[in-house]
């Protein structure tokens, strides 16, 4: 059966806005992994959502490139909201 | 009326009891993990089921019996002759299509049976029969899916679903008959009709294999049609080796707890 693609599963749950990754699962086709993902990720009342998509259809950001994509973000707080004093007057925010 | 009623209920709780051990049977042993996952949910989906027969059927019979026994009691320690299922759930595993196509045959009667059901007079059936009613609607989606998927497949898989077919077809004239114990309480509007379940089947049958592309069998002689089935305790050969297996433990051990 090593002929089967393997699916990436995205559950959304009972009280979640998003789907998040919980695992993956080899199937002949999507009809095929929606109905596996059923059985194998929504046993215990996890989800009210599936998706799935082919594996090899994820694009994925190089682990190697860590530093050169996500340090420069560290040290530029003014990016966050709270950085900046809001005025008092300001109300509805 | 009582034992009447307790006869029937057996009978809804041996079919999910038979079936969910022979599923059981697969478990490590599926053709791939998802799938051997997947069919162990549908064991215990029917298990879960049988359970709530069982225990109901156990009510009953302490009304009108001397001792009434219980859900482990009758699950346990009753002989073959004395279990009330279909003969089509208690035929062997074989191949996968043969799983797959008892599988099918069977979900596609226990679907429109629990509809039925579930508009019982006796408010505790029709709110088990509601409650199966909604897991046994994806059994027969899934089950209706691998008929087409194998009949539809290769050659090989095609011969199989149809040698499977084939092989089970006699089984299924048994769950469209009507006996003695179902009559009265169809009049009373507790039992499910039986033969009126036939042509459903049969329709929704006739199309899935149609998009499986396998041929509905010829009508030939029916297992069990005549009255002799596995609803009266007439059994073919398979079912005394599962319970044999299915009863060891606390047979042998009646003091056994998890």
């Amino acid at each position: 059966m090593n002929e089967w693609p393997l699916w990436e599963v995205f559950i959304r749950s009972q009280h979640g806005l998003a789907h998040k990754h919980v695992g993956s699962l080899h199937a002949a086709d999507a009809e095929m992994a929606i109905r596996n993902a059923r059985d194998v990720y929504t046993r215990r009342n996890e989800g009210v959502s599936i998706w799935v998509a082919r594996s090899v259809d994820i694009h994925a950001s190089s682990p190697g490139d860590r530093d050169a994509l996500f340090e420069p973000a560290n040290d530029k707080v003014y990016r966050h909201p709270t950085f900046f004093p809001m005025p008092d007057e300001v109300k509805h925010i | 009326m009582k034992s009447l009623l307790f006869e029937y209920v057996l009978r809804l709780a041996d079919n999910g009891l038979v079936l969910a051990q022979r599923l059981g049977e697969w478990v490590g042993k599926g053709p791939i993990l998802e799938e051997d996952i997947a069919s162990t949910n549908v064991g215990l989906d029917l298990l879960g089921q049988a359970r709530l027969w069982l225990a109901y059927a156990a009510e009953v019979e302490s009304s009108f019996a001397e001792r009434g026994r219980t859900e482990d009691e009758l699950a346990f320690f009753r002989e073959e002759k004395d279990f009330r299922n279909l003969l089509l759930v208690e035929q062997p595993n074989g191949n996968y299509a043969d799983t797959i196509a008892r599988q099918y045959l069977f979900d596609q009667w226990h679907v429109l049976v629990l509809a039925e059901l579930a508009c019982s007079r006796d408010p505790r059936i029709a709110a088990i029969a509601a409650k199966a009613h909604k897991e046994a609607r994806y059994h027969v989606e899934r089950s209706s899916q691998w008929v087409i998927r194998l009949g539809d497949g290769t050659d090989v898989s095609h011969a199989r679903m149809r040698d499977a077919v084939d092989g089970l077809w006699m089984y299924t004239g048994e769950m469209f008959t009507v006996d003695a114990v179902e009559r009265p309480l169809i009049d009373a509007g507790i039992g499910a009709d039986n033969e009126a379940l036939a042509a459903p089947w049969q329709a929704a049958v006739r199309s899935t294999f149609a998009e499986a592309t396998l041929d509905v069998p010829e009508d030939s002689w029916m297992q069990g049609s005549g009255g002799g089935g596995g609803k009266q305790g007439a059994h073919t050969e398979y079912l005394s080796r599962m319970l044999a297996e299915m009863q060891v433990l606390p047979r042998s051990y009646p003091q056994a707890r998890w």
